[in-house]
């Protein structure tokens, strides 16, 4: 197992090179956007991953209470951190992008402002388990993940139906895409998925190790007590 | 299940009786929400028209803030000569708990607003123009789902360090679509633009779903060791 991570850190690396000559020289230009539209190809992803790994985090999180494995709740805290740094990418992508094209930075819109959201309630939930450093974090971590997944939906259509009372710039949702441009995107989501998937690895072996060194300490202070 | 309302109620009792007699929660809050009014007015022309706009969201915001101060409160007082260590180990039911909690502070915020809403009308000069009737069902539905999830999530962040800020931090984030409805159905009947039916409706499946989630999991938070 050991050895099979150089290998797929290498295939990764290779990867995202491929899709980043993919995303910048392969990909027709966009017609009205021009450039600054290949944004795209790491914004989308992003999002993509980060919400595959927010799903992760709730599944991780309902096994973690119906079976109290402690596997799942390691699986829980690896997929909530890396999910979180996608979500900032995503958050800081767009308004990049949205500068140039809709002249302003952001707009409380029912994607962004429901990506905002989401992203304020997995830092909370880290926050949670930066605080409580006890017995207790895994189950109460699980608890707030899926308060946090019933709030998903009623995020979502509180905004949108917020939002659609007011005017807003337009969106270019809708349309059709490019084919060559849809495979482009999905080779870098590919790639980023491969990405996190490596991240997560490393973090979830920290976190093995980090809870080995705590339990030697327990053990530890409780011989010298005797 | 069957011993679920006596012991329901005798804990709400006990609750409502220390509250009635040293008047920590209520005092704590109308205070702080008093001081929300007055510093809030001064960050806009309160007697304008287009203040209307804003004074919805102004109202509920002072409101859950102030809810924070009780709802961190409410098991404080059970760590106290280990009252909730006591209650782990009793076999009685771990909701009839929490509903006990849940439904104190909702009497509590409750009272707040009762007594708060004059204030509001008196200091930024309101009227509603759509129909005011329908302030009630949005005030019980909107309190009630602050006070379910506050309720749960102090029971999570009293198992935390610094356990005061972490309630508003978990708080917030989760309440963010109760928060919409609650501003957005005020201000509309404050305007009379639209109907503030959707908002009712969302706030009807959020405290739906909330209290749902908060019963199944109660239990395994009270005895998260």
């Amino acid at each position: 197992m050991k050895r099979l991570f150089p290998i797929l850190a290498v295939l990764t690396a290779l990867l995202l090179v491929f899709a980043l000559y993919q995303a910048l020289v392969v990909a027709p230009t966009e017609r009205t956007m021009g450039d600054v539209q290949r944004i795209f190809y790491y914004h989308v992803p992003s999002a993509w991953t980060a919400f595959l790994l927010f799903l992760v985090n709730l599944v991780a999180s309902v096994v973690y209470l119906v079976k109290r494995n402690p596997i799942a709740d390691a699986l829980a805290v690896v997929s909530a951190e890396v999910g979180v740094v996608f979500c900032t990418v995503v958050l800081v992508t767009g308004p990049i992008w949205a500068r140039p094209v809709w002249g302003i930075w952001w707009t409380w819109d029912i994607r962004l402002t429901s990506t905002l959201v989401l992203w304020l309630i997995y830092v909370s939930y880290l926050m949670l388990r930066r605080f409580s450093d006890s017995a207790q974090t895994p189950v109460l971590a699980a608890a707030l993940a899926i308060f946090g997944a019933l709030d998903v939906p009623l995020v979502y259509f509180s905004i949108w139906y917020f939002r659609t009372q007011h005017p807003q710039p337009v969106i270019g949702g809708g349309g059709s895409i490019d084919p060559r441009m849809l495979r482009v995107l999905m080779i870098n989501w590919m790639a980023f998925l491969c990405f996190a998937f490596l991240m997560c690895w490393s973090r979830y072996r920290l976190e093995t190790l980090h809870r080995e060194v705590e339990e030697a300490e327990a053990l530890e202070t409780l011989l010298d007590v005797r | 299940m069957n011993s679920l309302w006596p012991i329901t109620v005798a804990t709400l009792n006990k609750d409502v009786r220390l509250e009635w007699r040293s008047k920590d929660a209520i005092n704590s809050m109308l205070f702080f929400s008093l001081l929300v009014v007055v510093i809030f007015s001064f960050s806009f022309d309160p007697l304008a028209e287009e203040s209307r706009h804003i004074v919805g969201g102004l109202i509920w915001v002072a409101f859950l803030f102030a809810a924070v101060v009780a709802l961190n409160q409410t098991w404080a007082r059970e760590l106290r000569n280990q009252v909730l260590d006591a209650y782990r180990v009793s076999p009685a039911p771990a909701n009839a708990l929490f509903l006990a909690k849940a439904v104190g502070n909702f009497l509590f915020v409750s009272l707040l607003e009762l007594l708060m809403t004059p204030l509001f009308i008196i200091f930024y000069n309101l009227r509603p123009l759509g129909p005011a009737w329908q302030l009630v069902p949005i005030a019980a539905l909107g309190t009630w789902a602050l006070v379910v999830n506050g309720t749960f999530f102090a029971a999570i962040s009293l198992r935390t360090r610094s356990r005061e800020i972490m309630l508003p931090l978990l708080l917030f984030p989760i309440s963010i679509p109760a928060i919409i409805g609650m501003v957005e159905a005020t201000t509309v009947l404050l305007t009379g633009e639209s109907s503030a039916r959707f908002w009712i409706v969302l706030l009807l499946t959020y405290d739906v779903v909330f209290t749902t989630a908060c019963l199944a999991l109660f239990e395994a938070i009270l005895h998260a060791e």
